[in-house]
């Protein structure tokens, strides 16, 4: 299997584009084909990722397996560098699952103007940008695969997506590339100021930032925070979420929420504290404060909606307040929750998202005001939406519980030289924003899923459940309790990998 | 006075475009009307024969120096030479079925596009005051009359009297910087004046000879704020003389400032920097802020080029600053940006035109769901559009790359405040090349949409680019290498 392991990364990463070529070359009329070799391309992504699964070493989580490191642009020194720890595991194997499973529940309902060819293979696309963005270990490289998903997220957005499709796709678009641009002035500013100059990330995380004045590395973090809060989103660069999601067609939303967000916070943990520890501690009392802001506005901003997407996209926000919480902390404790909460918030939000598609595409309306007495009607989605909504608010025993939980308890004990009274505050903060979130999501269940059917609806033929539905939501809903139940199956994985990142702030927090 | 030495295998380039050239001229002559369209088929020979001689003499590696170093054959020249004769042939792919079917005079549009090549790629070797203005002209003169040749339509008219009043002001212009250059130093080969530069004397003076000469090539370049003349010569001329203007033209003027700016001038910095800091600046800003606004997709991509123009300046702004360590950067980052930039520009106009056989416009708005009814069109459009706001993984990033790297290499202040600019307008930038594929993907379909049918040599001129563009964007180092090449003569 020495083969498989210096090719596993690789295939897992490139296998959608090709599919996507292959889609490209079979003719539009013939749908069915396309849409099996969609599902087929990216089961065998899957595949590849189960036996990533079982081929990994979980007693060397820490180390980058499966390397690949080949040279690319020697012009410019870099590589093409890939590798996975438990850090990138979870994410990786998260996002082939959703992807696979956005290919099932568009199965036979395609958003209008329809055309699966063009959406099947803008699907793929995505899912080699954010597969290779998650193992990428050259910022160039990372760069490449950060950007890569811009492209089809526009056209998803801008073709099949809602009534203000056209201002939610530009201003996504926009927004990112601006954050992404700053972040490629910082990359070529670490690629200078290292010795020998390099875009490696493991050479850059060894470094520790070493040789670099303080000033200069504030500014360099800056490009970089800047790149990431915005991909977040957190506030206040997070304008472009709730417009992007509520236009986005149901699969759009899912892969952005599940996915897409990650992107963010997963360069903050494999790129900007690793590299750069010693700015990471000053801006961390900046990154906590807009979180708990980010935690507070969403939630406010998800009360006062009226639409159903919309509201979730807010809770979007306050949840990724929650992780980038857990990151501010620079703990092994917090950056293990943060992780914790990417999985959970992947597959509670994205389960939420493709809900909110399904009850629009029953519906053909998301306004929270028009809906009502969805357990009469369809009781089995009812149930499920009820589910969610538990998980997404935190209920001990279902995943969200782990995202959360921990984040806020880990605010409580920062690493060393961090102002305490200050991070205490954010959790008392944050500790109040779950019980908005609870506020939230239990006024939307009760909206669109409690009470009596509205006279709209009283004869409307609703159906429960179908078959695509259930294939695509049972996974995630047995996951959403699995992890609630043994949360070890993430911590244990990501837990080695992220002390080596924390050891920094140890020697950091001494050194103040 | 011993006769001067001709190296015969290094001019060979010149010689069989100036014997296509002669070609065109008596094929025209002897041929029927209906037969006139094979002038194109020669220009097209002539264009590929001398790719030969330069692809034998990049493999041969020597450089070679005539009279007296005026003429140089590096690997820079060749590398500029072939980007030449390519944009050559593409646009000829370009223009056979345009002109063919618009009931121009055939004949003599290739004759004049030869003339322009040749004059290119005698400017790629000049090494000298007088060789530079001897093919600026010849490169010019034919474009001042190619830019006319829809002669019914007042906009064309427009278009070449603009187009050639400026160019004569700006030739004016540079001349008199020129001669006070020449007047100082006493020699008008680059490398002599280099020496006088390094040597410290020249004073104020020089100062203003340096700025005069670089104001005239702003010109050519289209520099703002010297740019006015561009938008409209662009609209009016026929589009694949557009495609030409915007490429081959405006590289023929890049090549001379770099050979200026980094033998000629290297050494006074401190002269020219400020000069080229601004135009750059000011190249990107306006440039992208009046693209924004444009209705019709030639005159944006009018704006925009003079928005990548600036970009391409970028790196002249900071190539003597820092620790000396950013000479070969800026220069191999200008270079490539150059080669990248034709790639994806002509393509640009390729899409434009073949899209134009079923819109009938060029107008933004008539491009309206395009992708439902010529998708293949729409997706190339759309890459050719995104590779110029340089968004991975089209080949226009690695464009963008290698200036900011060479930005933040020079690392100074101005450097890096230059830097930020030019983040902000890629930014901008994207607003409107995204508006442009937005109207393709986004809205519906007119009711009635042209079935106008994309011929053998346009697919050839647009599946070309197309395909080097996702080349260069997951491998760079294709194109990475050869700017690195062409440093090593500096």
């Amino acid at each position: 299997m020495d083969w498989f392991d210096s090719w596993a990364l690789s295939l897992a990463t490139f296998i959608p584009m090709v599919g996507m070529a292959v889609v490209l070359a079979i003719p539009k009329a013939k749908e069915a084909l396309i849409k099996q070799v969609t599902l087929l391309t990216t089961a065998l992504t899957l595949a590849i990722g189960v036996i990533i699964l079982f081929r990994f070493d979980y007693d060397a989580a820490d180390k980058l397996q499966f390397p690949v490191n080949k040279s690319w642009i020697d012009v410019i020194s870099s590589r093409y560098h890939m590798g996975l720890d438990g850090i990138s595991l979870p994410l990786v194997i998260l996002t082939m699952g959703i992807t696979l499973l956005c290919v099932v529940y568009s199965w036979d309902h395609f958003p209008e103007p329809h055309n699966p060819k063009a959406f099947l293979a803008l699907l793929l696309v995505l899912e080699t940008g954010m597969i290779g963005t998650f193992l990428a270990e050259d910022l160039i490289l990372f760069f490449i695969f950060f950007e890569l998903v811009l492209l089809p997220m526009y056209f998803m957005i801008g073709v099949w997506g809602g009534p203000n499709r056209d201002y939610a796709s530009i201003k996504f678009f926009l927004f990112t590339l601006f954050g992404s641009a700053l972040m490629l002035l910082s990359f070529l500013a670490l690629f200078f100021k290292s010795d020998p100059h390099t875009f490696d990330m493991v050479t850059l995380a060894s470094l520790h930032g070493e040789g670099i004045v303080h000033g200069t590395q504030l500014l360099i973090f800056g490009g970089l925070f800047l790149g990431f809060a915005i991909k977040v989103p957190m506030f206040p660069f997070h304008t472009w979420l709730p417009d992007a999601h509520t236009e986005a067609p149901t699969v759009g939303s899912v892969i952005l929420a599940a996915v897409l967000l990650k992107l963010g916070t997963y360069g903050f943990i494999r790129i900007a504290l690793p590299i750069l520890p010693e700015a990471a501690h000053s801006w961390a009392p900046v990154i906590g404060a807009l979180s708990v802001i980010g935690i507070i506005y969403g939630a406010l901003g998800c009360l006062a909606q009226r639409d159903m997407k919309r509201l979730i996209a807010f809770s979007s926000v306050a949840h990724m307040g929650f992780v980038m919480l857990g990151i501010s902390t620079l703990t092994s404790f917090g950056i293990n929750a943060a992780i914790f909460g990417m999985v959970a918030h992947g597959l509670i939000t994205g389960m939420l998202f493709f809900l909110a598609g399904s009850v629009q595409e029953r519906f053909h309306t998301r306004e929270l005001s028009r809906l009502g007495g969805l357990l009469l009607q369809a009781p089995k989605m009812g149930w499920i939406l009820g589910f969610c909504a538990m998980a997404s608010l935190g209920l001990p025993g279902l995943a969200g519980f782990w995202g959360e939980f921990p984040a806020v308890l880990s605010s409580y004990e920062p690493a060393e030289g961090l102002n305490l009274g200050l991070f205490r505050f954010f959790m008392v903060v944050a500790a109040i924003g779950t019980v908005l979130a609870a506020g939230y999501l239990l006024w939307m269940l009760q909206r669109v899923a409690m009470g009596k059917i509205p006279e709209e609806w009283q004869d409307a033929h609703i159906h429960d459940v179908h078959k695509p539905e259930w294939i695509a939501w049972v996974p995630l809903l047995l996951l959403i309790v699995a992890l609630g139940v043994f949360p070890g199956a993430v911590f244990n994985v990501t837990d080695d990998a992220v002390q080596v990142i924390s050891k920094a702030f140890l020697a950091e927090g001494a050194g103040h | 006075m011993p006769a001067p030495y001709f190296d015969y295998a290094a001019l060979a380039p010149e010689i069989i475009l100036t014997v296509a050239i002669v070609a065109v001229l008596v094929a025209d002559l002897l041929f029927e009307e209906r037969e006139k369209y094979q002038t194109s088929t020669i220009a097209g020979v002539g264009c590929l024969l001398a790719l030969v001689p330069v692809l034998y003499l990049a493999g041969n590696g020597a450089d070679r120096t005539m009279f007296g170093g005026a003429y140089m054959v590096d690997n820079y020249a060749l590398l500029m030479k072939a980007l030449f004769l390519l944009a050559g042939y593409v646009t000829i792919l370009l223009s056979t079925n345009y002109i063919e079917e618009g009931d121009y005079y055939q004949g003599e549009y290739y004759l004049l596009l030869l003339t322009a090549l040749l004059g290119m790629t005698i400017m790629a070797s000049a090494r000298d005051l007088v060789t530079i203005f001897v093919a600026l002209e010849t490169l010019s003169i034919p474009t001042y009359l190619l830019a006319g040749w829809r002669k019914h339509d007042a906009k064309s008219n427009e278009s070449s009297l603009k187009y050639y009043l400026m160019g004569v002001l700006s030739s004016a212009v540079m001349l008199y910087g020129m001669s006070i250059v020449y007047g100082l130093a006493g020699d008008t080969r680059l490398v002599e004046i280099s020496k006088y530069v390094s040597s410290g004397q020249g004073g104020q003076l020089f100062d203003v000879a340096i700025f005069f000469t670089l104001v005239g090539f702003a010109f050519k370049v289209s520099a703002v704020p010297f740019h006015f003349w561009a938008p409209d010569s662009y609209e009016g001329a026929p589009t694949p003389v557009t495609a030409f203007l915007s490429v081959a033209s405006k590289t023929g003027g890049f090549v001379a400032l770099l050979s200026l700016v980094y033998v000629g001038f290297f050494g006074r910095g401190d002269a020219w920097q400020p000069i080229l800091w601004v135009l750059a600046a000011a190249s990107m800003t306006v440039g992208n802020l009046i693209a924004l606004r444009q209705t019709n997709l030639v005159r944006m991509l009018a704006y925009s080029s003079i928005a990548q123009g600036g970009f391409m300046l970028v790196p002249f702004a900071v190539a003597n600053q820092g620790d000396g360590s950013a000479r070969p950067a800026a220069f191999s980052a200008t270079v490539v940006y150059l080669l990248i930039y034709a790639v994806m520009n002509l393509g640009a106009f390729a899409a434009l035109i073949a899209i134009a056989r079923k819109t009938r416009s060029a107008e933004i708005d008539t491009y309206a769901g395009l992708f439902n009814y010529a998708p293949a069109l729409a997706v190339t459009m759309s890459l050719f559009l995104f590779s110029l706001a340089g968004i991975p993984p089209l080949g226009g990033w690695y464009a963008k790359l290698v200036v900011f790297k060479a930005v933040i290499d020079a690392g100074t202040a101005q450097a890096v405040i230059l830097g930020v600019v030019a983040a902000v307008n890629s930014v901008i930038a994207l607003f409107y090349y995204a508006r442009v594929a937005g109207m393709m993907w986004f809205k519906p379909s007119p009711a009635e949409t042209g079935t106008g049918r994309v011929p053998v040599a346009l697919g050839a001129a647009i599946a070309l680019p197309t395909a080097l563009i996702l080349a260069i964007g997951v491998y760079p180092n294709l194109f990475a290498r050869l700017g690195e090449l062409a440093t090593k003569g500096l």
